[in-house]
């Protein structure tokens, strides 16, 4: 019995023959050229929709949360389905930055730095919410123990001030970890840009980096640090986040399952949210070398992974709300798929545990079209959820004497509609003025920048190059 | 002599590759040369063993500052609760511990992630905006593609000549002195 083994190798990290001095124009480039005319122009409509943002905002601090679509049973709406939903898209930045870190997944290198910067925009389009969900959100300063004339300090028992110091501290870490990320780039900006001004100001943020091996050990060390506090926090800020709801004793909202499956689906929609990002990026761009199918391929199957690990927790649910044996929260599930809500539970359902199955083929896997349509479609889905859980419950509870139904405002619709504009302004500055790539970490994925890739003199050794010998 | 000496921040020798660099890094500090470095636009894997460099502190700042967070989350929770104005909410226990492990872990992790960072900017002397290095024309491309070691003249074993045809030796590419 004969048997052949063949050793297949991972395909290389960066496609297309490049040297460092490549990487660094392909990504340094962007930000020296003027900005093409679609960035003006989407800049334009994402900077009106932050207007449109912050007129709904002014209306709404003027008027009081009576414009919102709340009502007497259900006292979360909207701005509690968005605020999780964009929390739970930061998730996937701080995933790859820290947790694919830990784990040595080079590939990470590519899409790590506007992953991280998407995680960042998306927890400030999040803390809006909460923030004016108040309704006196002069006095917000509560929520943080500050000496104040009441000489009250703020309630430690409760989960929502918890959420106040999850999300603070996730969007600290976050910020100071891309900023950790971008000083070697920065660096390379100062040396490269021709402006004075330009000189000035990514001369100052690189705080006079100059790539020394003595810097890089205390920066390789502080690196690690930072992705390995950050990967107990992104785990905290979401548990923490289902803690609003499992801490309460509303059926449907009380059970031990919310944890571990906010954090699933916190991580499916985030990476639904980068690949979306990515596909338009790496086209406009020409980033194609850097952000190849074999990256789609792999974030797809961890959309397939999580996207399973949400669906599993949706049939858990209905199983222990039947065999758990308690009246209301049997009651608060069947009303949830067959209830008046039932087409949100469909809508999420469909979106969230069937689109993902397309991702078993390898023809879905690899497919830029497929993968961008699905990537969507998850972001909807994960939207739906939040919405079911959030409102289906309240709507109705234990008495039906309380029951109703929530339908949200055009102001709930519009404010919802500003925090994309808020998102996009940000996030095309940052394609505009910042290295979306992080060149230090790219180039260390190289097979040049390995030692090995030289002999003991520092030459390189050539590869035995067998295409030859056959001819 | 000595007037001359003083006005130079050291030698830079440009190499090839990362390979080059790492054996010239080993040469270096064979030759016991203590302060110089090799700059390169990423880090390089093996280069603190290649370099003689002793491990990173920064850990015992991060702990530190861990025990601080940790121990601050613990205060302030036990001492607003229930010694500056203690409230009954629910019956429950003014000190009520597992109600205060999160955020006892969220302060730990802010705390402790402010020690690794601005511990890492103590421990690399940054911010430091103004470096003779960047005199060089040539230095630039250290932030792109270039692999370089520097021997300053602060060093006990520095000599114009011989630190020069020792990196020569050490197969650079291209060697000029740095200006302060």
């Amino acid at each position: 019995m004969s048997q052949k083994t063949t050793y297949i190798p991972e395909p290389e990290l960066v496609q297309g023959n490049h040297t460092f001095g490549s990487i660094t124009s392909l990504v340094g480039d962007i930000v020296e050229t003027p900005a093409p005319r679609w960035w003006y122009i989407v800049f334009a409509i994402s900077t009106l929709l932050l207007g449109l943002l912050l007129a709904m905002l002014v209306y709404l601090i003027w008027e009081g949360t009576g414009v919102w679509g709340l009502n007497n049973p259900v006292g979360w709406g909207w701005a509690i389905v968005n605020f999780v939903w964009w929390v739970g898209i930061g998730h996937a930045g701080t995933l790859i930055s820290a947790i694919l870190f830990l784990f040595r997944q080079g590939w990470r290198t590519a899409i790590n730095r506007f992953a991280e910067a998407m995680t960042i925009f998306a927890v400030m389009c999040a803390g809006i919410f909460p923030a004016v969900h108040v309704g006196r959100i002069w006095v917000i300063y509560w929520v943080f123990p500050i000496p104040n004339q009441m000489q009250m300090w703020p309630n430690f028992n409760s989960p929502l001030l918890w959420d106040v110091f999850a999300v603070s501290t996730y969007f600290t870490v976050s910020l100071l970890f891309w900023y950790v990320g971008l000083i070697p780039d920065l660096a390379t900006l100062r040396d490269r840009v021709k402006s004075a001004l330009g000189k000035k100001l990514y001369g100052g943020f690189a705080l006079g980096w100059t790539g020394g091996n003595r810097q890089w050990q205390h920066y390789e060390k502080a690196y690690l640090i930072l992705a390995g506090l950050a990967t107990p926090l992104v785990l905290s800020v979401h548990t923490i986040v289902s803690f609003d709801f499992a801490v309460s004793i509303i059926p449907g909202w009380h059970t031990t399952i919310f944890p571990p499956y906010f954090v699933a689906g916190a991580v499916f929609s985030g990476f639904a949210m980068v690949m979306t990002l990515m596909l338009i990026t790496r086209k406009l761009y020409n980033l194609q070398d850097i952000m190849t199918v074999n990256h789609i391929e792999k974030m797809n199957i961890i959309i397939l992974v999580t996207g399973n690990m949400v669906g599993f927790a949706y049939i858990m649910e209905f199983f222990i709300a039947w065999y758990g044996g308690f009246e209301y929260e049997k009651f608060a599930f069947v009303n949830r798929a067959f209830g008046p809500y039932a087409w949100a539970y469909w809508t999420m359902f469909l979106c969230n545990v069937i689109t993902p199955q397309f991702f078993w083929f390898k023809k879905m896997r690899t497919s830029i079209t497929a993968s961008f349509i699905l990537s969507i479609i998850v972001n909807i889905g994960m939207w739906f959820e939040r919405f079911v859980i959030t409102v289906t419950s309240l709507a109705q509870d234990y008495i039906p004497a309380s029951w109703g139904y929530y339908s949200p405002t055009w102001v709930d619709v519009l404010t919802y509609v500003g925090t994309f504009g808020l998102f996009f302004s940000h996030f095309l500055l940052f394609l505009r003025f910042l290295p979306m790539v992080a060149m230090s970490e790219i180039k260390v994925v190289m097979p040049q920048a390995d030692p090995h890739y030289y002999d003991e003199d520092g030459n390189e050794i050539k590869k035995i190059d067998t295409s030859s010998e056959t001819k | 002599m000595s007037t001359i000496e003083q006005k130079t921040h050291g030698i830079l020798a440009e190499f090839k590759n990362p390979g080059h660099l790492m054996k010239a890094a080993k040469l270096t500090n064979k030759a016991g040369y203590k302060k110089f470095d090799c700059h390169s636009p990423f880090p390089i894997h093996g280069m603190d063993d290649a370099m003689g460099l002793k491990p990173s502190k920064l850990g015992f700042i991060v702990m530190g500052h861990a025990l601080i967070g940790f121990l601050g989350g613990l205060a302030l929770q036990i001492w607003t609760s229930s010694i500056a104005y203690p409230i009954n909410i629910s019956g429950k226990p003014f000190v009520n511990l597992p109600a205060f492990i999160p955020v006892t872990f969220e302060l730990t992790i802010l705390l402790s992630a402010f020690g690794a960072v601005f511990g890492m900017f103590f421990l690399n002397n940054l911010p430091k905006l103004h470096n003779s290095l960047f005199n060089s024309e040539r230095f630039k491309k250290a932030t792109d593609d270039g692999f370089f070691v520097v021997i300053e003249s602060d060093d006990a074993l520095y000599d114009a000549s011989k630190t020069r045809q020792f990196l020569e030796s050490a197969g650079a590419v291209h060697i000029e002195t740095i200006e302060k």
